[in-house]
């Protein structure tokens, strides 16, 4: 396969995912601010933006609803779902002998729905639907490819960068929220805590999952086992590490090329990490320091992907 | 009209005109010309409203299949629907075995000519054709001189443009020998139209052409450099922003190829290579839809990176067969085309079959004084143009345009041909509820790799307009299918 090509589908895959998490994100961050007894409003607001990324740059200006609207829709700016979208599409379209005509008909359509004058107006009186119909139009463009496309080597890329990004946002906004959730005071206090908690797990759509596993009690160190160490839950980050290495295993047997030791040893050490460590483990040691470490890892994946598959010298690939 | 048919088809025709110009579906008389007996009587047999519902389907079909080109010079290329008329044109056995044997003979001419040029040149030598007329062109690349072209074929992809004239017959008004597109046209309307009308294709034996990209796949295949038993064959494409990005899209699936961008290329050692997630693939045969001038920058124009940067070494290197050849707009030259039946004398020893269209050269101060005192009268065309483009119509131009013309003609005569204003042929086609004639041309598409094959079809264009002589989809036109017939 192309080299452009791979790019332009991980990508794709990764901008989509990147907007189905600020989506589901802002969802969760607004409804606690409708809880009394918690941070005000900014702190939230500058919190959320943290668990998205460094990069994100929008400056509190104290009216909730204008600071939502341009999250979705401010084109001028990388963080915004909007942006992300148009970056999908925008991939897309440059592989389009490649996605199958469902796929491209489903994230044209979402396109298009972000960029009509209506779904922009009906934002302040319907804010929810419309987040809710965002993750929605992602769901059908994931389920259509799965069901249409072709799962060879394009496929496995689309899955790599949806997987990737996917444990790297989940392993920030564990980073971002774990001084609080081991070391807050409250906890006993009032019914607050409680809900903090489920606003975490339901940031990656878990709250559901979890009661499943561990019933209802939420409990700081059972959240961070499931989020981090469940090989079963699709969010979770050991599943997502899984799901890359399993993808790159496929890309190199379909490809005939021998792996750089470094990328099978990188995704190894991560795959170890999080199979072979207990979250007590995790605990007694330093929390913080293993998620920065997972966030690490997945950097030096992408890397180490690229300049192996899509930016190679000309030298090295003759060398071979 | 005759006694036998039905009164649906009188409400159908209207008023529909008809004059000197030939009509592809009336004789003269007003009678239905044979073949299309079938199609009238079909039409004829619709319930009401039927017509508009399945022309609604097809044009839904194309819509959802994202059947589009992109028209330049608007608001950043805006992608449109090709229209598209329900109403096939027919060409009889007869006719299309004439069409057969007069393009071969003629591309097979001008690919002598190509080579020629770009060798001995003995057809300059001979003074056949003018020297100062060839190097002159701005489509001559000398560093095509003394280079060996794969099995001398450099122009492997053609689509010539014909015309039927008052008498019936054919000409041909052009041949693009560089780029060729709208083939994907061809192909898109003949599965439109078996979806929406099957009935009719019982009735007619109807000769297929969905095995183009296969042909075409065949003929890039036998370019391929020697000892490249397995040649990887691919499409290059100037990119998305490119006008004919679908049927670049659409050919690279239907060969099952890659298409590929000048990114993906680079150059080794005189090979090029693709850049793969498997590592550098070695490139063999290059489908080029990229214009020469932004093929590769160190030959080329050097601020293009729609090509790659040394493929032309590798091209003279022998390495890499990059079809159509560099240079071969030189013999789609509208001046140069007034030559084309001196050429089939020469290379061939016949007359030709499809004549040209009467060319006044603007060169010549005789032809340039008649042509500047009848502008009212005559089409003039910029020769290194297509698409429609740097064009004037006499009969329907505007004084100061032509006022405008005659200066540029004067200031640079080489650049510009005239011809007469053409009454060429008109279909019936349906416009709101009824039929209405507009005229037609025929673009057959030739391939030329071991011999020369043309698929029984073309792309019929339609001038929209009622009254227009422009069918370039650039400027409104839309097409038809074309259906070849067995007998």
């Amino acid at each position: 396969m192309l080299s452009r090509v791979a790019d332009s589908l991980y990508w794709m895959s990764r901008y989509l995912e990147r907007a189905e998490n600020t989506v589901r994100q802002l969802d969760v961050t607004m409804s606690l601010m409708l809880d009394a007894g918690g941070a005000d409003e900014e702190t939230r607001w500058n919190h959320m933006l943290d668990a998205l990324g460094k990069h994100t740059k929008m400056d509190w200006n104290g009216n909730l609803e204008e600071m939502a609207y341009k999250l979705i829709f401010d084109q001028q700016s990388p963080a915004s779902v909007t942006y992300c979208i148009t970056g999908a599409r925008e991939n897309a379209r440059q592989v389009r002998e490649e996605i199958s005509s469902e796929q491209w008909q489903r994230l044209n359509r979402l396109y298009h729905q972000m960029h009509s004058p209506h779904t922009q107006s009906q934002f302040a009186s319907s804010i929810s639907d419309v987040l809710a119909s965002v993750v929605d139009g992602i769901h059908l463009f994931q389920g259509v490819g799965a069901s249409t496309m072709i799962h060879g080597q394009g496929w496995q890329f689309i899955r790599l960068g949806r997987y990737l990004e996917r444990a790297y946002a989940t392993a920030t906004l564990l980073e971002v929220n774990q001084s609080e959730i081991f070391h807050s005071h409250l906890r006993e206090d009032s019914g607050y805590p409680y809900l903090e908690l489920v606003g975490l797990l339901r940031c990656c759509t878990a709250f559901e999952a979890y009661c499943q596993v561990y019933t209802a009690d939420l409990t700081p160190a059972r959240i961070l086992e499931f989020l981090l160490l469940n090989r079963d839950f699709p969010h979770a980050i050991r599943y997502s590490v899984d799901c890359v290495r399993y993808a790159i295993e496929s890309i190199q047997r379909s490809g005939g090329r021998r792996p750089p030791v470094e990328l099978s040893s990188g995704i190894g050490r991560l795959h170890a990490m999080l199979g072979y460590t207990s979250v007590q483990e995790i605990l007694s040691g330093d929390p913080a320091e293993f998620l920065h470490t997972i966030r690490e890892q997945c950097l030096r994946i992408h890397e180490l992907i690229y300049s192996y598959y899509v930016h190679y010298s000309i030298q090295s690939a003759l060398a071979v | 009209m005759s006694a036998g048919h039905p009164v649906e088809l009188d409400s159908l025709f209207g008023d529909y005109p008809l004059d000197q110009a030939f009509d592809e579906m009336r004789e003269a008389s007003g009678e239905l010309r044979p073949q299309y007996r079938a199609l009238a009587e079909t039409l004829a047999g619709l319930p009401a409203q039927e017509l508009q519902r399945r022309k609604q389907s097809a044009d839904l079909a194309f819509l959802t299949q994202g059947i589009t080109f992109t028209v330049y010079g608007r608001d950043e290329g805006t992608e449109r629907i090709f229209p598209y008329d329900l109403l096939p044109r027919l060409v009889t056995a007869a006719e299309w075995d004439r069409i057969e044997r007069g393009l071969t003979q003629r591309i097979t001419a001008l690919n002598l000519f190509l080579r020629d040029v770009y060798s001995d040149g003995k057809i300059l030598n001979d003074r056949v054709i003018p020297r100062e007329l060839v190097y002159s062109c701005k489509h001559y690349r000398r560093q095509m001189r003394g280079l060996q072209v794969p099995r001398n074929v450099y122009i492997a992809v053609v689509g010539s443009d014909l015309l039927r004239l008052n008498d019936g017959e054919f000409v041909v008004l052009e041949d693009n020998l560089r780029v060729p597109s709208g083939v994907s046209y061809m192909l898109t309307n003949r599965r439109v139209m078996k979806r929406t009308f099957p009935e009719m294709f019982h009735s007619y034996g109807v000769r297929p052409i969905e095995h183009y990209p296969q042909l075409l796949l065949a003929t890039l295949r036998s370019l391929a450099p020697e000892g490249r038993p397995e040649p990887n064959i691919v499409l290059l494409t100037p990119g998305v922003f490119n006008s004919a990005y679908f049927e670049h899209t659409y050919l690279a699936r239907q060969m099952g190829i890659d298409l590929v961008e000048g990114r993906d290329l680079v150059t080794h050692d005189n090979i090029v290579y693709m850049r793969t997630t498997d590592g550098l693939k070695r490139v063999d045969v290059i489908y080029r839809r990229v214009d020469d001038d932004f093929s590769d920058p160190l030959i080329f124009r050097g601020d293009s990176s729609l090509g790659c940067t040394g493929l032309f070494n590798a091209y003279r290197a022998g390495n890499v067969t990059v079809s159509n050849a560099f240079g071969t707009g030189l013999a789609d030259d509208k001046a140069v085309y007034a030559y084309v039946p001196q050429m089939i004398r020469y290379y061939l020893n016949e007359d030709a079959i499809l004549p040209n269209v009467e060319t006044f050269l603007l060169g010549d101060e005789l032809q340039r004084k008649h042509v500047i005192a009848n502008l009212d009268k005559l089409v003039v065309k910029a020769v290194g143009e297509s698409g429609g483009y740097g064009m004037l119509i006499g009969p329907q131009s505007t004084e100061r345009q032509r006022e405008e013309f005659a200066r540029q003609i004067e200031a640079n005569p080489r650049n510009y041909i005239a011809q007469p204003t053409l009454a060429f042929s008109r279909a019936p086609c349906l416009i709101g509820d009824r039929l209405e004639p507009r005229h037609v041309d025929l673009r057959p598409y030739i391939l030329f790799g071991d011999k020369v094959n043309i698929v029984p079809g073309g792309l019929t264009r339609v001038a929209l307009e009622k009254g227009s002589l422009v069918v370039n989809s650039s400027q409104g036109g839309g097409s038809k299918d074309t259906w070849v017939l067995e007998q």
